[in-house]
């Protein structure tokens, strides 16, 4: 679930608050929008450094699980407004994407 | 003759409102209970199409149009054209500037995922006029 996700990664919720007991299947790191419109998978929780309202956009395409953006990096306002309105769950953490994503291992995902 | 269509309206440089026609598109799919492999192959192609239009053209429109064995969608926009299409649709080949890069755009994925997608897949373009992108999945 999400909720235990934001537990294990330290995550702070800047979007989609209503949606912690959704379930992620997976996980998948990448930048390239158009490499993860092709690649990212239905459930997966994507780390991305990319901040802007597009991310939202292709992750509601895709049905993906959440968003997580590491080193706190701060998303565009209009992103997590998108992000409430399509109930996509931000979750803003100061880890980098390896680190969470061997956070992320350790819970059994991606495997 | 198609049993449903609309029209969504893409403007250039628009990023801000990117992948509504593709989310319109995708909401409207589900609603009609079409199985959700082909939605994502929709969904995948149909935001290529919408990227490229803001990216690229002076603007366009999106279309989709349902009948008993497919799915249209339609890019048709109102220029620059492409010059050279089978360059354009050689992966990684990209015409966009550094600030469009910067946001994850502008691999030289596009064309190809929306040709990988696609059951039937179309490009035409004359240089002054515009780009037309024609792509059937079937149902």
């Amino acid at each position: 679930m999400i909720k235990n996700i934001c537990e294990k990664i330290n995550a702070t919720v800047i979007a989609g608050a209503d949606e912690m007991e959704k379930e992620i299947s997976g996980v998948y790191i990448c930048d390239l929008l158009s490499w993860v419109m092709s690649h990212a998978n239905k459930g997966d929780a994507w780390i991305t450094v990319m901040s802007h309202a597009n991310v939202v956009a292709v992750a509601s395409l895709l049905d993906l699980g959440c968003v997580i953006v590491p080193e706190d990096i701060k998303m565009d306002e209009d992103a997590i407004k998108k992000a409430n309105e399509e109930g996509i769950p931000l979750l803003s953490t100061s880890m980098n994407s390896y680190e969470i994503a061997i956070a992320l291992n350790n819970m059994g995902l991606g495997l | 003759m198609s049993l449903i269509q609309y029209h969504f309206n893409v403007e250039k440089d628009d990023f801000d409102r990117a992948g509504e026609a593709s989310s319109n598109i995708k909401k409207i799919l589900r609603q009609l209970g079409i199985d959700a492999a082909i939605i994502r192959k929709v969904a995948i192609s149909t935001y290529e199409a919408e990227i490229n239009v803001v990216i690229h053209s002076l603007g366009g429109v999106i279309s989709l149009e349902i009948d008993t064995s497919s799915i249209k969608i339609t890019a048709k926009d109102r220029g620059p054209g492409i010059a050279n299409i089978e360059l354009a649709m050689q992966a990684g080949y990209s015409t966009a500037s550094d600030k469009v890069r910067e946001m994850g755009f502008g691999a030289g994925m596009g064309l190809p995922n929306m040709e990988k997608c696609a059951d039937k897949f179309e490009v035409e373009s004359v240089v002054g006029i515009g780009t037309t992108i024609t792509m059937h999945m079937y149902i």
